[in-house]
């Protein structure tokens, strides 16, 4: 990879994160709305019936796909405004940096989200992850990767559509199936207090997932911007 | 920025399809050697003849899908509207004959395996890639510039077809129902032979009938096409 391409894509980050820093709105959006849904989702079983921690696994990763969900679609929603895009389309910078930019703004807001989010379950679940806090940060680390990959994708897809926010989630869902399954199987796995080892070929589906699609949705996304 | 409409022959005035035809007429003799001449299986009685649908619409499913991901990657390369159209065509084709494979596996499920539903491998795996197509179809939808709508569809129909592995992976890693596939084992076939011959003549009358649904849904892209050129002059 050269060089310029990732110093590009540092540039198309740092604007993005400083964007979300000073206005703070997706990130408490998205937070809020994490925290409710994990106190939702409690009160969806009988907890005479499902012992709490047997859920906690399922609940966070599928509160982080769509809480993920809103990070990403204001990825390129921002843009619009003020036809931004077109500077940035404009700027004598390769269009794989705006991708990769994009992508490692979307991933520090994605993990950010899940570090409030992890220890929140662990609250309301009443699920000790101490003892598995490694292993959870492995987890979470692949699986942002692999969403943040594919949602960017997406997102830039989704925002110069007519559905826009409507399209993005019956879209990209359906890549987030693998994702979920690995990383909610895994993490109760871990939580149970059994070896990293006995996840080991679920983390290498997430690897691999991720893997590819870094790799495709990055080739793919110029063909996503106006020519 | 509306890519220029290719210029094609306006297609004949006939309504009559020779090739639509054919493969209903394809479809109809296999069921008939299927039901009168085919016989019955011993334990799962008549209600394994739906097997004669659900096999063959499986593979037309898959088959419709790889032509989806190969023509959007042609379209990429060449840019030649009519790959465009092949893949719009061949998925809608594929979204209706995966939903036969999801409707006919349930009948066919609870008087074998006595329930209507379970989540086995390549049931949900079936109904994943069901997902991804009606999303292809709703995004279609919803883009009206011709040329962004062929990119972005090339671009999803690519990488759904990425994502069938990682599906199949992590869907086999929970435990599974399903038959092992027990028609390509050329070495040693477990399907009697008038069985066989049956699902092989099923496999190409779908088949056919696959082809001749796609060129009917290409011709119909081409007529409106026709339709909404006339109507601006």
């Amino acid at each position: 990879m050269r060089p310029d391409l990732l110093r590009a894509a540092a540039m198309v980050a740092r604007k993005d994160l400083t964007i979300e820093f000073r206005t703070k709105t997706a990130f408490f959006a998205a937070s809020a709305f994490t925290l409710l849904a994990i106190v939702i989702f409690f009160f969806a079983w009988d907890p005479t019936a499902v012992s709490a921690i047997d859920l906690a696994p399922g609940v966070l990763w599928v509160i982080f796909t769509f809480s993920g969900l809103l990070g990403l679609q204001r990825s390129f929603n921002v843009e619009h405004a003020d036809r931004a895009m077109d500077a940035l389309l404009a700027a004598p910078i390769a269009r794989e940096s705006i991708y990769l930019g994009k992508a490692a703004a979307n991933l520090v807001f994605v993990l950010a989200v899940q570090v409030l989010a992890i220890p929140a379950v662990a609250l309301f679940y009443n699920a000790p992850m101490g003892h598995a806090a490694g292993g959870l940060a492995l987890i979470a680390v692949l699986a942002a990767i692999g969403l943040v990959a594919v949602g960017t994708l997406f997102s830039s897809i989704a925002s110069n559509t007519r559905l826009a926010e409507l399209l993005l989630p019956v879209v990209v869902l359906p890549f987030f199936v693998p994702i979920v399954m690995a990383a909610a199987q895994s993490t109760g796995r871990i939580m149970a207090g059994r070896p990293l080892a006995e996840s080991a070929s679920w983390l290498q589906l997430l690897a691999g997932y991720d893997l590819v699609f870094a790799a495709a949705c990055m080739l793919a996304f110029p063909y996503t911007l106006e020519e | 920025m509306t890519a220029p409409m290719t210029r094609q022959a306006p297609p004949s005035r006939r309504v009559f399809d020779w090739m639509l035809l054919l493969a209903i007429a394809a479809v109809v003799a296999t069921y008939v050697r299927a039901i009168v001449f085919t016989p019955v299986e011993r334990l799962q009685g008549p209600a394994q003849k739906i097997f004669y649908i659900h096999a063959p619409s499986a593979w037309v499913a898959f088959l419709a899908f790889g032509v989806v991901a190969f023509a959007g990657a042609m379209y990429l390369w060449l840019k030649d509207e009519r790959l465009d159209r092949i893949a719009e065509s061949s998925a809608e084709v594929g979204v209706i004959f995966t939903t036969g494979v999801l409707l006919t596996g349930p009948m066919w499920g609870k008087p074998v395996w006595g329930t209507w539903w379970t989540w086995d491998a390549r049931l949900t795996l079936t109904l994943f890639l069901w997902f991804v197509y009606v999303g292809y179809l709703v995004m279609r939808g919803a883009l009206d510039d011709r040329a962004q709508r062929a990119r972005f569809s090339a671009v999803l129909g690519i990488l759904g077809s990425l994502l069938i592995p990682f599906i199949h992976l992590s869907v086999y890693l929970f435990r599974t129902l399903h038959p092992e596939p027990i028609v390509l084992k050329p070495s040693a076939p477990s399907l009697p032979g008038e069985m066989l011959t049956t699902l092989l003549i099923a496999f190409l009358s779908f088949t056919l009938l696959y082809l001749a649904l796609v060129r009917a849904r290409y011709r119909l892209g081409v007529l409106r096409d026709h339709a909404a050129l006339a109507e601006e002059e």
